[in-house]
């Protein structure tokens, strides 16, 4: 009731632009039929877009230049959590959803889950999948259904202080894991103050995933309505049991991660090392200010020595929204966006992101280029490789965002004291498993 | 109305249709001019309060859509413990702020009162100045301030060779936040028994100078017992602004991550429900319930305090 009455209130005139919009449209079909293609360049179709990535009106400026019967309203309405936010209220509302928006790999779950997303597969998406490296593009899609053209992506690595390291008389950088737990051992020893690294679980649910998705860890299945819950497996405890020992053992730090204070414990090399993602080495040049040249980049350490498995943290996507009005042209903007050579050039070169498109990523001047900062390494050579070895098989919740509070939650207060990292997964199972079942889910 | 249907005859000599027209007109003047505040009140208070119960009355599913489920949020409510656990870590911080801060704002008032300093326009704004300050940026600023690393509270005690304070840890986030909100809140209670303590008529003093009283003994034994009501009624409102504290926790999150969780407060768990955990329905019967928890707290404490004024 007060709802319908709120809808006539506020809504009314978005209503009937819409509608209005809408007929205009219906109006055009015939003269298309008629006409041809060239009916369309008349007609201008303007087109909504939400993203937060620097660069945006720049590149939107771009594709309308070589687009000029399509106009983009560039928005940005908030970076990461906010973002999807706002989209949700959106959908919710069932007015002001945008054609286009950006949507991180780990969000196209949760967002297919409420019905949002078009399937650009129908719309001509598929004739540009081979451009993108192949876990990118079986990320986004079903079969030959599409939900996001792949923008940049974060295939996992090591950055590592050489000279905290070379203090403790460790040359190389950790192959294995439970090399990197003796390294941690050694460093908490021969620096007093210094960590390897800050466990950064507690306020970052994103790297829990990506670190525990190397490792095996496969969380969640979804078939239908029917989604099997396994959070707290074998695989979990034994990579609980691995922090745990070194937060015992003070050999790892636990402060809050992303803070001012975080960044300054790697400048001053208190933190010797960050597992992190292919997106991470730009984003410590442009945060560091005096450990330049100390830095150096390897390969995510292995759990089998000899392996070579890496999984993803972060990248984000393309996506068009069910609600749309226009499919083919918001698609052909997203594939312009993400798959147009000059475009994702752009995106490297400009915006530092890690390129998703073949083409860039095997360009020798992005391959070989040599960074001061990392002591004159070749540092996107290590992470291109690594992206060749992604398992794309790790699927993430339809409900991902509140998986992630209450992995940050718990993980919070294992280490504030309440049981152990291992106990903090059983509770995450319950709270989750609960959940799944009040949202409608047969949990299996 | 026969008075006021008198006057106006008597008023005006002109025909029936006027007369009446200037009755009507005195008897709609009041309301329109209550028109823009009625239109705001019931526009921004009344239409979502009634939105968000209809909202707690349904149940929103990602799977199987919407359906009427009357109190069923409530009973779960009702009996979740991470709501609860919320009212009480507000109760322990009501308990230790609100003490502290009106003690301040009281003696401050006080002594800007009693006319024995200089300046007293100039004490008057900077008091009130953090009132002034959005929380958003308070919060900022006192996380910066408490930082364990780069805090000067932590630099002075590490150049000093001292243990470093720690501003955030399970102990000590309430008094922490509390000492936020009592910045933040003091100067605005100052400024309201400020304005009390001025409404006391000046013959009082005189009065009680006669009678051989002091300064100090005529603020204590005058001045507090006439503002009594105005003391009670801050005190409601800082119980009031206790139970919805929202901004100050969570702006800390980042940096208290092991302390504040997504169900510190509980308008806090009710924000997590909703805009992460998409349980806008039950998150909109967590606000009516913390509404209702908030209505008998208020009353028990006038239910208190009024009986102990009647004896």
């Amino acid at each position: 009731m007060t709802k319908k009455l709120l809808d006539t209130v506020f809504d009314a005139p978005v209503g009937r632009r819409t509608f209005l919009k809408g007929a205009a449209a219906t109006a055009a079909l015939p003269a298309l039929g008629a006409l041809g293609g060239t009916a369309m360049a008349q007609e201008a179709v303007e087109l909504t877009y939400w993203a937060w990535t620097p660069g945006d009106p720049e590149m939107v400026a771009a594709f309308m230049k070589a687009y000029p019967n399509i106009k983009i309203n560039y928005q940005n309405v908030g970076q990461g959590g906010p973002h999807y936010q706002k989209l949700r209220d959106a959908l919710t509302a069932g007015s002001g959803i945008p054609d286009v928006a950006q949507m991180e790999f780990n969000s196209i779950p949760s967002f297919k889950a409420l019905n949002a997303l078009a399937d650009m597969g129908t719309a001509g998406a598929n004739d540009i999948k081979d451009k993108f490296v192949d876990w990118t593009w079986k990320s986004v899609s079903d079969g030959d259904k599409v939900y996001g053209i792949p923008w940049d992506s974060g295939p996992m690595g090591l950055l590592y202080r050489e000279d905290v390291f070379s203090k403790s008389g460790l040359s190389a950088a950790p192959e294995t894991w439970d090399e990197y737990a003796e390294a941690a051992m050694k460093i908490a020893k021969d620096s007093p103050g210094s960590y390897i690294t800050d466990f950064v679980g507690s306020a970052d649910a994103g790297w829990v995933a990506g670190v525990l998705w190397q490792k095996g860890w496969r969380p969640f299945h979804l078939d239908g309505t029917n989604i099997s819950i396994k959070l707290n497996d074998q695989i979990a405890k034994d990579w609980a049991a691995y922090w745990q020992k070194l937060i015992d053992a003070k050999a790892v730090d636990t402060a809050p991660a992303w803070t001012a204070d975080w960044f300054a414990g790697f400048d001053s090399g208190k933190y010797a090392s960050w597992v992190c993602a292919a997106w991470s080495p730009v984003l410590m040049i442009s945060a560091m200010k005096t450990s330049v040249g100390k830095w150096r980049a390897a390969k995510m350490p292995q759990w089998k020595k000899g392996d070579y498995v890496i999984s993803n943290w972060g990248g984000s996507t393309f996506a068009t929204m069910a609600a749309t009005q226009h499919l083919k042209e918001a698609t052909q903007f997203a594939m312009w966006m993400g798959g147009n050579l000059e475009t994702a050039k752009y995106w490297n070169q400009k915006q530092y992101l890690f390129p998703v498109v073949k083409d860039v990523l095997n360009d020798p001047a992005v391959l070989d280029y040599k960074f001061d900062f990392y002591g004159g390494q070749q540092v996107n050579k290590i992470f291109a490789e690594a992206e060749a070895h992604v398992d794309p098989s790790f699927e993430f919740a339809p409900f991902q965002d509140y998986v992630n509070t209450h992995i940050q939650d718990e993980f919070a207060a294992s280490i504030g004291g309440n049981g152990t990292l291992a106990d903090a997964f059983d509770r995450v199972q319950d709270a989750i498993v609960a959940y799944a079942k009040d949202q409608g889910y047969t949990v299996t | 109305m026969q008075l006021a249907e008198m006057a106006a005859t008597t008023a005006t000599t002109g025909a029936r249709p006027r007369h009446s027209s200037g009755t009507w007109g005195r008897r709609l003047a009041p309301y329109l001019f209550l028109l823009p505040f009625l239109i705001l009140f019931v526009a921004f208070l009344i239409v979502p309060l009634l939105y968000a119960l209809d909202l707690s009355l349904w149940k929103k599913a990602l799977v199987g859509g919407t359906r009427f489920v009357g109190i069923e949020n409530y009973q779960k409510a009702f009996v979740d413990a991470k709501f609860w656990a919320g009212v009480l870590t507000l109760v322990k911080f009501a308990l230790m702020q609100i003490p502290v801060m009106l003690g301040l704002a009281l003696l401050f008032a006080l002594i800007l009162d009693s006319g024995v300093v200089y300046l007293k326009g100039f004490f008057r704004v900077s008091f009130f100045i953090p009132y002034a300050v959005p929380t958003v940026i308070a919060a900022l600023l006192w996380g910066y301030l408490y930082s364990p690393v780069s805090g000067p509270a932590a630099q002075i005690a590490t150049a000093l060779g001292w243990p470093k304070p720690d501003f955030l840890n399970p102990s000590t986030i309430l008094p922490s936040i509390a000492n936020i909100a009592t910045w933040e809140y003091m100067g605005y209670n100052m400024i309201i028994y400020f304005a009390a303590l001025q409404a006391i008529p000046q013959d009082l003093e005189e009065a009680s100078t006669v009678d051989g009283a002091g300064a100090f003994a005529h603020a204590i034994y005058v001045k507090l017992p006439l503002i009594v009501p105005t003391i009670l009624v801050t005190i409601i409102f800082s119980i009031i602004g206790s139970l919805q504290l929202f901004s100050e926790p969570y702006l800390l999150i980042n940096i208290a991550r092991t302390v504040i969780n997504s169900s510190f407060t509980p308008n806090i768990y009710a924000y997590t429900q909703s805009f992460i955990g998409q349980q806008y329905n039950y998150a909109a019967a967590i606000s009516f319930l913390l509404g209702a928890v908030t209505a008998v707290i208020s009353y028990v404490f006038m239910l208190a305090t009024s009986r102990r004024s009647a004896r």
